[in-house]
């Protein structure tokens, strides 16, 4: 597999006026605030990445300026063998925060996705229903957003991301909002949906066992100014056990490295 | 019995009502009584009186709130994306505002002279700045997550208004209109007290010239029924659904 993604010696520097609104609570009046510093790792085409670090160290500025929605004080970022200028609709991100629409309907919201807008009415549904029944919400489709758990809302917007046919799929921390169960549930059928889809998912996760099962790859990054502290492939099928084997000493060795010194 | 609870409390206030007028001896050329006032009411509406002045307070409130409603939003919703137009604007909005309509009588009177034209400017008046002030506020207050969204899906231009900004900020928007509908209602009556020779207000000032207070009284009595009505017919439009999320969240 070829690289897609090549991230060169990738810096961020943020002036505190523009921290602030980003919530760097840590930088103080006119001082520049070094986020990223000289990160250096590649991402390999239709791999599943997933990004840990301690709370404000950029994740979410690095995820922001590879889509291109930011731009890097300095050093590269290359897709396809060509360097990222602007946001691209093929690269499509799944927020934090709810971001359904609440005055449309499931079946309306997944809509929002489609891009070719030409289509007919009822083929256009037929699509959206094919994805819904994907996400496993058939016979949710004319519920409104507050009427559908937080669970079945994710579900709804990974699956307005996916019919919008994304080349990147951005998530960030997109699990983080939800109850244990869930969030295991949505665990299992992100792996579904990755093997299932041609497309590179970028993840950002406070979760480490999170990141251990769905990731080919994890990248740990320190506090900020922050660094790449580890880069690691993960070829393991899944589901995956991670309490045997290498994954175990993996798993024990992140752990160390978030400054988390628990029995194991 | 519940469902009829206001019934009670009406019958209560009319009660109230012959009680103070009976036992303070008040006369009727000040305080008619209820029967006075309910027959009065029954005979204006008999003659088609009622009828005839309702309706024309009503067209001119429909015409000036309808003005302001659709040109209010349309301005609201642009100066509430576009920071810097709201920031010079604001400070003349805040100045025109608190300026009452009454106080513009005169001026409407001057340039549209007698007839529903000046009635129909002052409930522009009236209607325009709360329903201004509403919308930018509104636009303003819309989660920053549906603009990153619409962005992420290649929303812009007219589709971002229609699809995204007008409806996210439409609950709030429905909040002005009904609160902008009933200061409209009220300053109709005032509006009719000057200019013309019909409508509620006409009504009002014109049985008070021929000492009727039991006119004048049936008079506000419409007044006030017309009022509730409107507002119901407006709490209506909050219950569809692609409005009624804002009240179902949080």
């Amino acid at each position: 597999m070829e690289d897609k993604i090549l991230v060169k010696d990738l810096k961020k520097i943020y002036l505190e006026r523009r921290a602030k609104r980003r919530f760097l609570s840590q930088c103080h009046y006119k001082e520049e605030c070094l986020v990223l510093n000289g990160l250096n790792f590649r991402v390999k085409n239709g791999s599943f990445t997933c990004f840990i670090g301690p709370s404000g160290c950029g994740k979410s500025t690095l995820l922001r300026i590879i889509a291109g929605f930011d731009r890097p004080t300095s050093g590269e970022i290359v897709i396809d063998g060509k360097r990222v200028k602007g946001p691209s609709k093929r690269h499509v991100f799944v927020f934090q925060e709810d971001g359904l629409f609440p005055w449309l309907t499931a079946r309306q919201n997944v809509a929002i996705g489609l891009k070719e807008r030409s289509k007919s009415k009822e083929k256009w549904d037929s699509e959206v229903d094919e994805y819904l029944e994907l996400v496993g919400l058939t016979g949710f489709e004319n519920h409104y957003p507050h009427e559908l758990s937080g669970g079945m809302r994710r579900r709804a917007e990974v699956a307005r991301a996916l019919i919008s046919n994304p080349d990147i799929l951005f998530m960030d921390e997109p699990f983080g909002a939800l109850d244990f169960v869930t969030r295991l549930q949505m665990r299992e059928e992100m792996v579904n949906v990755h093997a299932m889809f041609d497309m590179t998912i970028l993840f950002i996760t406070h979760d480490i066992d999170e990141a251990l099962q769905l990731g080919d790859q994890i990248i740990v990054l320190s506090d900020r100014p922050s660094k790449i502290k580890r880069d690691i492939i993960l070829n393991f099928p899944h589901p995956r056990d991670l309490t045997k084997g290498e994954l175990k000493e993996i798993r024990k060795e992140i752990y160390y490295q978030m400054g988390l010194h628990v029995a194991l | 019995m519940r469902r009829f609870s206001f019934l009670w409390a009406f019958l209560f206030l009319i009660l109230l009502w012959e009680g103070i007028k009976l036992g303070l001896k008040i006369p009727e050329y000040m305080l008619p009584s209820p029967q006075r006032v309910l027959s009065a009411l029954l005979s204006m509406l008999v003659s088609g009186e009622l009828l005839k002045n309702t309706v024309a307070s009503l067209f001119r409130v429909t015409w000036g709130f309808y003005l302001a409603v659709f040109t209010a939003i349309p301005i609201g919703l642009f100066l509430g994306r576009n920071l810097l137009a709201m920031k010079a604007f604001t400070p003349i909005i805040n100045f025109l505002r608190p300026i009452s309509p009454l106080a513009w009588i005169p001026i409407a009177l001057m340039w549209f002279g007698i007839g529903d034209k000046p009635a129909i400017f002052l409930i522009f008046l009236a209607s325009f700045f709360p329903m201004l002030v509403f919308t930018m506020s509104a636009v303003t207050n819309i989660k920053p997550i549906y603009f990153r969204v619409a962005k992420n899906f290649g929303l812009k231009g007219r589709d971002l208004y229609l699809k995204v900004i007008l409806p996210a900020a439409l609950p709030e928007i429905l909040v002005g209109v009904r609160i902008t509908l009933g200061t409209a209602w009220l300053v109709i009556v005032a509006a009719e007290m000057i200019a013309v020779k019909s409508g509620l207000g006409y009504l009002i000032i014109d049985a008070r010239n021929s000492l009727r207070m039991d006119k004048v009284i049936a008079g506000m009595i419409v007044i006030g029924i017309v009022g509730l009505i409107l507002d119901i017919f407006i709490r209506q439009i909050e219950r569809f659904p692609s409005v009624e999320w804002s009240q179902m969240r949080r």
